[in-house]
């Protein structure tokens, strides 16, 4: 390691339990979020192995994807739904996991209220049965999807058998101009990589654009690293981190707040530290970009055209066929062209207080287009209590926008809140998969203030020519 | 969990790339709490038309392509969502394995995990078996871990890799928990080192 180790690597080794000869390496976890959906088949098959959870302590549960955005209290009428929810309640209580249940006032998109709660804290490993726990990268910890065996295992042993991935270093120079939102940072990388463009990788993000961005910023950045196929995206902590954690619920107080600080700032990536692979984004050339197909990798430039397909090589051209006919769009087509139906501001990509109060400084003192219905779900309780007590509550419903209780919602529409087949929605989320949203619903992927923005014009339009009010 | 050593069994040729776990196995599906019977949800979206009548031009639904138990698809297969329950589908489907040119890294860990085998082969094998199975009646392959290799009987043989472990783990169909659990001690001696930060120790009135 002579010429100086990456972020990623100080993590790695510091996790290591045991190296097996012949085996992958067991790595230690940190930090274990649990939710509704991935989590009974494996709490099952612990009782049925006759296992336990070895640290309820390190183990947090929240209910988020099946949740109702209606008022809370209003009963859920979706009884599988409220089957599997009651699992989850079930199963905490047997094994001593802290839940913050539907009516708890911390409740919210597991993604959201682990780090505004400063579960979420450098240096750490993360896992979660769910592909967004690369959110958690954005602190400077190690934090990466797992399925529902692999969250049977870390209930039962805290560890994970894993292969060491490779790592991959995107460097992003220079600034990101007005209107153009980490969202858009993140669009322009897959757009630019494409959707496997980092499999196998971890990616560290760095630059200038990326140190300039808020942890709000960071997190909606490291958020889409699945999108582009990475195991886990990473921004090394600074003052900005520090910053954000410091006093939260559950970070280090006194003498360990001092301790984990100084251990903190040991973690950033050596000079010289070498990655398996380095690519270089110009800040300067990204601009807020809209998705046209059914894949996170289908960008274009607000200002552009749906592209030509005739240039693209065989199985991307029949894709790109295959996402235009299901999109019901036609090359040549100008995005701000394409009207749409729905908006939907919310998800564990775009939820957070940052990402409410830019769509509302869009939407302060228009109207919502008559022709589309739009929504804004915020990511947890907490953020919806901030949030009216800045009065974007206000904002939004003076607006036209429906304001509603937090969770996953219209992201992946497990709960009531879905598109009708052919409706057209932008969406702040991060999947635009067909049906992703309600089967036969057309996503396009956008930014908070885009999207907003597109609320009030019925149509996709660029948010640098926005008249504020 | 169940071994894979050698399967051979009618291939279905599903010719797109990026197919996502979302259309393996589509999110209304996923509330249910059980592991087994995700089968018939499998492709739901391309396999049905409204009211769950089958899709004629869905290739599962062809009846040359019944049975089949070997699945070939184009790159990136597995991407996008976590869900476990998109290889419960699979499996419960029928399929044993399915050969590609890459996979999702979580998709692709689930598999292991299930008895479910991915095999990688180039872009070129892959069009290769693609276009043997939509063009080759009752096609059938024989995909053979123990000599990590893909062979058919019309002298069409390719090699594959298996991480080693993963191999070892899906020949034997060894619980990899218990595996982890031998390290009891090493487990024990990082915790004892490393304790319970203080903010997560006391949970109070949980559960």
């Amino acid at each position: 390691m002579g010429a100086g180790r990456t972020l990623f690597e100080k993590i790695w080794v510091a996790h290591l339990v045991a190296t097996p000869a012949g085996r992958s390496p067991i790595l230690y976890i940190d930090l274990h979020l649990v939710h509704e959906v991935t989590s009974p088949q494996a709490f099952d098959g612990l009782r049925s192995a006759g296992r336990g959870v070895r640290q309820p302590a390190r183990t947090v549960a929240t209910v988020d994807h099946n949740v109702p955005t209606e008022p809370r209290g209003s009963p859920i009428t979706d009884l599988i739904a409220a089957r599997q929810i009651a699992a989850l309640q079930a199963n905490c209580k047997e094994f001593g996991i802290r839940l913050f249940d539907m009516d708890a006032p911390e409740q919210g998109i597991v993604h959201v209220i682990g780090p505004e709660l400063g579960l979420t804290q450098p240096g750490m490993t993360i896992v979660c049965g769910d592909s967004h726990t690369s959110t958690h990268g954005a602190f400077g910890a190690l934090a990466f999807g797992i399925g529902t065996s692999e969250v049977e295992h870390v209930l039962a042993t805290q560890c994970l058998a894993q292969q060491k991935p490779k790592t991959m270093k995107i460097d992003v120079h220079g600034q990101l101009g007005l209107g153009v939102m980490a969202k858009d940072l993140a669009l322009g990388i897959i757009g630019h990589i494409g959707t496997d463009g980092a499999t196998g990788h971890v990616i560290e993000y760095a630059g200038p654009a990326v140190r300039a961005l808020s942890m709000e910023g960071r997190m909606t950045l490291c958020n889409m690293s699945i999108e582009a196929g990475a195991r886990a995206g990473m921004v090394a902590p600074d003052e900005t981190t520090i910053a954000y954690v410091k006093g939260r619920r559950f970070a280090p107080t006194g003498g360990d707040w001092e301790k984990a600080v100084e251990r903190w700032r040991s973690l950033p990536t050596d000079q010289g530290a070498a990655f398996d692979k380095v690519v270089e984004i110009d800040a300067a050339q990204l601009c807020p970009f809209v998705t046209w197909g059914t894949n996170p990798g289908m960008v274009a430039p607000v200002t552009g055209r749906v592209p030509e397909v005739n240039g693209l090589q065989e199985g991307e051209r029949r894709a790109a066929e295959l996402a235009l006919q299901y999109m019901a769009l036609e090359p040549g087509r100008r995005i701000e062209d394409i009207k749409i139906d729905r908006v939907f501001i919310g998800s564990c990509t775009n939820s957070r207080i940052e990402d409410l109060r830019a769509a509302a400084r869009v939407a302060k003192g228009h109207r919502v287009n008559t022709q589309v219905r739009a929504m804004v779900v915020p990511g947890s309780q907490t953020v919806k209590r901030a949030a009216e007590q800045e009065g974007l509550d206000r904002v939004f419903l003076d607006a036209g926008f429906e304001w509603r209780e937090s969770g996953c919602s219209m992201c992946l529409g497990m709960n009531p809140d879905i598109l009708q087949p052919g409706e057209r929605c932008a969406s702040t989320s991060n999947r635009n998969f067909e049906g992703r949203q309600g089967r036969g619903g057309r996503t396009h992927l956008v930014s908070p203030m885009m999207a907003a923005a597109a609320a009030i014009a019925g149509h996709f339009t660029d948010i640098r020519n926005w008249k504020f009010h | 969990m169940k071994a894979f050593t050698v399967h051979r069994g009618r291939v279905a040729p599903l010719d797109r790339v990026n197919v996502d776990t979302d259309q393996i196995i589509p999110k209304q599906f996923l509330k249910r709490i059980e592991k087994t019977g995700f089968g018939k949800f499998l492709f739901y979206d391309w396999r049905f038309v409204a009211e769950g009548k089958p899709n004629p031009d869905f290739v599962l639904n062809e009846t040359r392509y019944e049975g089949a138990s070997v699945l070939v698809a184009g790159k990136n297969f597995g991407c996008g969502s976590s869900r476990e329950h998109a290889v419960w589908a699979l499996s419960d489907f029928g399929f044993r394995a399915v050969i590609s040119s890459s996979f999702a890294d979580i998709f692709a860990n689930n598999s292991t995990k299930n008895g479910f085998l991915t095999v990688r082969l180039t872009d070129q094998q892959v069009s290769e078996v693609m276009r043997r199975a939509q063009g080759v009646d009752n096609y059938q392959i024989t995909v053979d871990l123990e000599k990590c290799e893909a062979r058919d009987d019309q002298g069409f043989s390719a090699k594959f890799s298996v991480d080693e472990f993963v191999r070892h783990c899906l020949l034997n169909g060894l619980d990899d928990i218990g595996l982890t659990l031998q390290h009891e001690n090493e487990i024990a001696a990082y915790e004892a080192q490393h304790g319970v930060p203080a903010g997560l120790q006391d949970r109070g009135a949980v559960g």
